[in-house]
């Protein structure tokens, strides 16, 4: 069994707001293995940010954890001080943003930006520094790296500038690299290209990473395993074939009804809207939108049902009480997919 | 470079040349005559003072003159402060405005720069509360009101700085604080707005996620962004403070430019408001273009391109 360098258990967070107590996080806990892409996947709002800023202790002054725990191999990160926080940021734990253009400052060189972390954990001078960031340059695939590495960002295009910022992420190889959404502001050409230099530098560099992204599409290709969350929850984690083939909540099959597929005619929406968590309900947070509720899903929130080794969801569809529905065609069709998939593997 | 800075050079010289032309025919229709008794004096005698300073003579022609003249670095003759040379004139008396001009500047716009990052960096804190009030009051009272507070208080009650008068570095003391107060506030409103801005821009928090300390931020990444719209008030605020400023300096008893310019206005004396006018001119016009320059400077996203050579 592959080492486990992060185990989140238990996170609780709230903002503290004009409006109320914003229950952001609810409960949510997750682990990463050496070595693995763990896709955390949800629509805007569903606290897939949040959770990832907590793991850097980069939180919002409004936010505050009510409860749970981060271990970072066998420290907790939520107990460490701004200054202990320091010497792990960039240094241990990395992140990728979500939009390049204006994640690099404009009014300094990039050989400095990717330098600097070098130079804060690894108390390098500046010349070896540099020597460092032109390496890591030519590793992301900037051509000419030795002219470049004296420009300024805005002389560089969308896609280039994110190559940039998995440098500056990279450079000091943290064992855990933190994207999100590190394609959503790309056109699709250029996307597909940095996943794909994504891949092959967690490779070279035996990076973890956790991939936070609301396009399931991204998902395929790059995770091992996937974590659905939902209204601050985590309503469903599995493998990504688990995820995509053989989905238990019903709000992964309206993810996965909604994504375009090659067989598929017509996209469909998850009708209505996530719920307000000033005030979040206490049953199951999709009850409002789900085609498939019951009675319970409304008192009580479901708790993890097992479906196999790795594969948790939390809906009630799956206690041995609940009635049999019928998930949606495109579900069904997956589910086939996914028989395929296991006899193929049994073989 | 060169081509940009020629086509830069020549729209100066056109601006100061209008300058000029505008000044000229405004200053004339000013009421009043430079003869300070005129009433005792016969029509003979100002007709021949007339004659003798050229000023019988059609305006135009007068213009004229007085624009050949300044092609060759001649300004005229002053006609109150004892028929000296106003070249010479402004050339005894802009060190003293310049200096302390200088001075206020510094002083100001350090300080402001180091008090506005210091309430951005503690926004919606006492810290940043307290920093507003200071700078709104260092904004709203006069200069010559607090000048005479600190000649009061520091120079007679405490006698730390002479009160008044111009010798050595002491003596600029009291003055360039009384000065470089506007600027200080000016300065800390600009740089606290602009970089409550710049620390919530995205390239901080990547820095934050680079493990960088807060003050390495600021200082690194914040303050330099934070600069640019500061730039654009400073030069013309320098040009200001450096030409002089009438009111301390009088109160100050410094034998500045300002003083003199108040005096030579009330007078009529033609050629020292032309020469004051035409400096402040060509220093605005100058400063404009470091302006420019120092921009490219600290944004290298607007550096001149050395393609156009």
């Amino acid at each position: 069994m592959a080492e486990r360098i992060l185990d989140v258990k238990n996170l609780k967070i709230d903002f503290h707001t004009y409006a109320g107590e914003v229950k952001a996080i609810r409960d949510v806990s997750f682990h990463l293995d050496k070595g693995e892409t763990l896709a955390i996947v949800g629509e805007s709002g569903s606290g897939k940010s949040v959770t990832t800023k907590s793991l850097m202790g980069l939180l919002a002054n409004n936010a505050e954890v009510t409860g749970g725990s981060i271990m970072f191999h066998d420290q907790d990160i939520l107990k460490k001080s701004e200054k202990e926080m320091q010497n792990i940021r960039g240094k241990d734990i990395a992140m990728i943003f979500q939009d390049p253009m204006t994640s690099l400052d404009p009014t300094m060189r990039i050989g400095q930006q990717i330098a600097e972390p070098l130079i804060k954990h690894k108390h390098v001078d500046k010349k070896k520094a540099w020597a460092q960031a032109l390496e890591l340059m030519k590793l992301v695939g900037i051509t000419d790296a030795e002219e470049r590495i004296k420009n300024y960002p805005h002389q560089f295009s969308g896609g280039q500038r994110q190559r940039i910022v998995i440098a500056i992420a990279l450079v000091c190889y943290p064992e855990i690299l933190i994207a999100d959404e590190p394609t959503t502001a790309l056109d699709v050409t250029i996307q597909a290209q940095i996943l794909e230099l994504m891949k092959e530098l967690q490779e070279k560099i035996e990076t973890s990473i956790i991939f936070i992204t609301h396009d399931l599409g991204v998902v395929a290709g790059m995770a091992d395993r996937v974590a659905v969350m939902y209204a601050g929850q985590i309503v469903e984690y599995g493998t990504v074939d688990e995820i995509f083939f053989n989905p238990q909540h019903p709000y992964t099959w309206g993810l996965l009804n909604s994504m375009p597929t090659l067989s598929s005619t017509k996209l469909e929406a998850i009708p209505g809207t996530p719920p307000d968590l000033l005030d979040p309900p206490k049953g199951d947070p999709f009850v409002a939108r789900n085609p498939y509720a019951m009675k319970i899903d409304a008192e009580q929130r479901p708790p993890f049902f097992k479906v196999s080794e790795t594969h948790y969801a939390a809906t009630w569809l799956l206690h041995p009480d609940a009635p049999k529905v019928t998930p949606p065609d495109e579900i069904i069709r997956r589910r086939q997919t996914f028989k395929d998939i296991m006899a193929h593997r049994a073989i | 470079m060169r081509k940009y800075l020629l086509k830069r050079v020549f729209y100066m010289i056109l601006t100061l040349f209008l300058v000029a032309t505008i000044t000229f025919f405004l200053m004339k229709l000013m009421p009043g005559t430079p003869y300070s008794n005129q009433q005792k004096m016969t029509a003979q005698q100002i007709q021949i003072m007339n004659e003798q300073y050229g000023l019988n003579k059609p305006m135009w022609v007068q213009y004229l003159i007085y624009l050949g003249g300044m092609l060759h670095g001649d300004l005229g003759v002053s006609f109150q402060f004892s028929n000296q040379p106003v070249s010479y004139l402004i050339a005894s008396r802009i060190g003293a405005s310049a200096q302390l001009g200088i001075q206020a500047m510094i002083f100001g716009v350090v300080l402001g720069i180091i008090i506005g990052s210091v309430a951005a960096v503690n926004r919606n804190t006492w810290v940043d509360t307290l920093c507003t009030v200071l700078s709104i009051i260092g904004k709203s009272v006069p200069n010559f009101v607090l000048a005479v507070l600190l000649q009061f208080y520091i120079a007679l009650k405490l006698g730390w700085f002479p009160i008044a008068d111009w010798g050595g570095f002491s003596y600029t003391v009291l003055p360039t604080i009384a000065l470089g107060v506007g600027p200080l506030a000016e300065t800390a409103r600009f740089i606290r707005t602009g970089m409550v801005d710049v620390l919530n821009s995205d390239y901080i928090e990547l820095a934050k996620a680079k493990g960088l300390t807060r003050y390495g931020i600021v200082w690194h990444h914040a303050l330099r962004n934070s600069l640019i719209p500061l730039v654009t008030l400073i030069g013309p605020y320098t040009v200001t403070l450096m030409t002089g400023s009438m009111v301390i300096e009088n109160i100050f008893s410094i034998p500045g430019i300002g003083e003199q310019f108040v005096k030579s206005i009330l007078t009529n004396d033609y050629p020292t408001i032309m020469g004051v006018t035409m400096l402040f001119s060509a220093g605005l016009v100058a400063v404009i273009l470091i302006t420019d320059v120092i921009y490219g400077i600290i944004d290298p996203r607007i550096r001149l391109s050395g393609s156009g050579d």
